[in-house]
């Protein structure tokens, strides 16, 4: 009994180291490459040499880099508060009151999630320049509306629909006052969704490509991943390979950060309402 | 709030999603007024929005359209009715990008079904590291996708990456279109398998153990379990990871972009349409295009819902 107890934990561990190494190689790969020197870079070695901060030096010298991180960071969080915002007070309606029309915003959200962003570049490229809010955050924001907001209306209303919602009634046989009762009991079983889904908002609004080298023009709104694709070399013939990775590690970090910390909850935040039939 | 708190192997209880509580069915018409009033004062804003990012910039697109539009001489813009579309649809570049992006939707959502099931089971009954884990397969789907592409570009890159040294010296397979295929296929898989995989846990979780024990009583093997009761059981749960990652799978661009620009042949119709628009500067083309990769984008979804009805998006609302 034992040994077959041993025979099959080392099958599960050599099961979880193989899905460990395929989910992290490729992210360990290009933050090694970030920290070798130019010399060492084509040495093909996993860990690096000789540590080097060098590339990261050299993209926080340029203003190009930090422009974008800033505007990265601006845009994605401005979208997320207006997303979550707008998506918290319709996904209450939708768990909360009874009122027509609440399945169909459901569907729509979620046909409008999956729509395809080309679709919406050709438009939004003329709509923007004839307005002016090309290359501006705002020209980005808006866009970022059109994933992000049914995003959260979808994730929020899953979360709230589990809320024990009697739980008010009773603080307010108890005395509460609605405000109190809200604020106890309601606002704290709330909190963790709304957070959730605030995380899951960001993570895709500073995943966003398509939009970013579309709609701008310039370092006023461009964001990371899109300036990373425009990087050009210090020297017109070296290739920008260690700016790259360094910009790359950079831009990957909050969201390891966030995965690390928030790992279960951003879980039960992707799969819920999806398979519950 | 608490079942979110579990691990997700535990399975929810079975009233959190019927006992979707209205408000007393005794209250008065004025009050189930007002709620209704409330209802859509809350809502409106977000339908507002919607509407104003997603249903008006696509209406401008087939108006677009519709039109002779190129931004080089916006002057000569004039109404030249579906000569766009004809131009489009009988163009190879439309249908070479077609076959392009269909292949590599079909081809990567089944390797990330098979990956993602095998994903899930580990996940699922793994007994050491479950949090570790579950935390890396999190991390190549949160990631950036320009960077994990630009991590695939760099490993296949001769001379830099560790996987082109696998091949024999002077091979470049990103300049070739199969090699270059695969290797688009292999990066789009490892990006969103971790996805599939957290759809399917969840759907996994649904599975009653009690079952599986019964079923191993009476000598049924791990394959029979499998196909027998784990699949049949999971079946809305696979069919709505299928769709999710058919749709995103048919719109594939940032990893194009990185890894090939869309040359020799391995352009999909997201590229197609951001070249029109973008090198050619060619508004009406583009927009003709964008509301035919629309149109096809309705069509899978239409063909999901129609074939397997049940698990269309929605169908978690009805009750």
């Amino acid at each position: 009994m034992a040994a077959v107890g041993k025979t099959h934990a080392a099958r599960w561990g050599v099961l979880n180291v193989v899905v460990v190494l395929y989910a992290l190689f490729p992210v360990w790969w290009i933050a090694a490459l970030s920290f070798k020197d130019p010399g060492t870079l084509t040495d093909g070695d996993y860990i690096p040499r000789d540590w080097t901060w060098e590339n990261y030096r050299g993209i926080f010298e340029t203003a190009e880099f930090t422009r974008a991180l800033i505007n990265s960071i601006g845009i994605a969080l401005i979208a997320t508060v207006i997303a979550v915002a707008l998506g918290t007070m319709a996904a209450y309606a939708v768990a909360r009151l009874r009122f027509p029309g609440k399945r169909v915003l459901i569907g729509m959200s979620l046909l409008i999630a999956m729509f395809p962003p080309i679709s919406l570049v050709s438009p939004l490229f003329n709509i923007e320049r004839i307005i002016g809010i090309f290359d501006t955050w705002i020209g980005l924001i808006i866009p970022y509306m059109t994933f992000s907001l049914p995003l959260a209306i979808y994730t929020l209303s899953a979360f709230f629909r589990e809320i024990p919602w009697d739980l008010e009634k009773a603080a307010k046989v108890d005395g509460a006052t609605p405000v109190q009762a809200f604020r106890l009991v309601i606002a704290p079983l709330a909190a963790p969704g709304v957070f959730t889904t605030a995380i899951l908002v960001f993570i895709f609004c500073w995943n966003d490509f398509l939009f970013a080298i579309s709609l701008t023009s310039t370092e006023s709104a461009r964001t990371v991943p899109a300036a990373i694709a425009f990087f050009t070399g210090s020297s017109q013939f070296q290739q920008p390979t260690g700016s790259i990775a360094a910009a790359a590690v950079v831009i990957t970090i909050p969201i390891i950060v966030f995965v690390l910390l928030f790992q279960r909850r951003i879980v039960a935040g992707l799969t819920s309402g999806a398979v519950k039939g | 709030m608490s079942t979110r708190a579990q691990p997700a192997g535990t399975p929810p209880p079975p009233e959190a999603e019927t006992e979707q509580r209205g408000p007393d069915r005794a209250a008065l018409s004025a009050g189930a007024r007002q709620e209704r009033r409330l209802g859509w004062l809350l809502c409106a804003p977000a339908v507002v929005v919607m509407i104003a990012v997603t249903a008006y910039p696509i209406g401008y697109a087939v108006y677009l359209s519709l039109q002779r539009y190129d931004l080089r001489f916006p002057g000569r813009a004039e109404f030249v009715g579906l000569s766009n579309y004809g131009a489009v649809l009988s163009s190879p570049f439309w249908w070479d990008a077609f076959w392009v992006t269909l292949f590599i939707t079909a081809v990567s959502v089944a390797i990330e079904l098979v990956l993602g099931m095998g994903l899930a089971l580990v996940m699922h009954r793994t007994i050491f590291w479950r949090g570790v884990i579950r935390t890396s397969v999190l991390v190549p789907y949160g990631i950036v996708t320009v960077v994990a592409a630009f991590s695939w570009q760099y490993a296949w890159t001769p001379d830099l990456g560790y996987l082109a040294e696998l091949l024999p010296s002077g091979e470049a397979p990103l300049t070739e279109q199969w090699p270059a295929l695969w290797l688009i296929i292999l990066a789009e898989v490892w990006k969103t398998t971790p996805f599939m995989a957290l759809l399917l846990l969840a759907g996994l979780a649904l599975v009653p153990e009690e079952t599986l024990k019964a079923a191993m009583v009476d000598g049924a093997t791990a394959w029979q379990r499998f196909t027998k009761i784990m699949l049949p059981l999971m079946k809305p749960a696979i069919l709505v990871a299928l769709l999710f990652r058919t749709l995103d799978a048919f719109r594939i661009f940032d990893n194009i972009y990185v890894l090939t620009a869309g040359a020799q042949g391995t352009g999909s119709l997201s590229i197609l349409g951001y070249d029109n628009l973008f090198t050619a500067l060619n508004l009406g083309i583009g927009s003709a295009i964008s509301v035919l990769i629309f149109i096809c984008v309705g069509i899978i979804a239409f063909t999901f819902v129609k074939l397997f009805g049940a698990a269309a998006p929605g169908a978690e609302v009805k009750r």
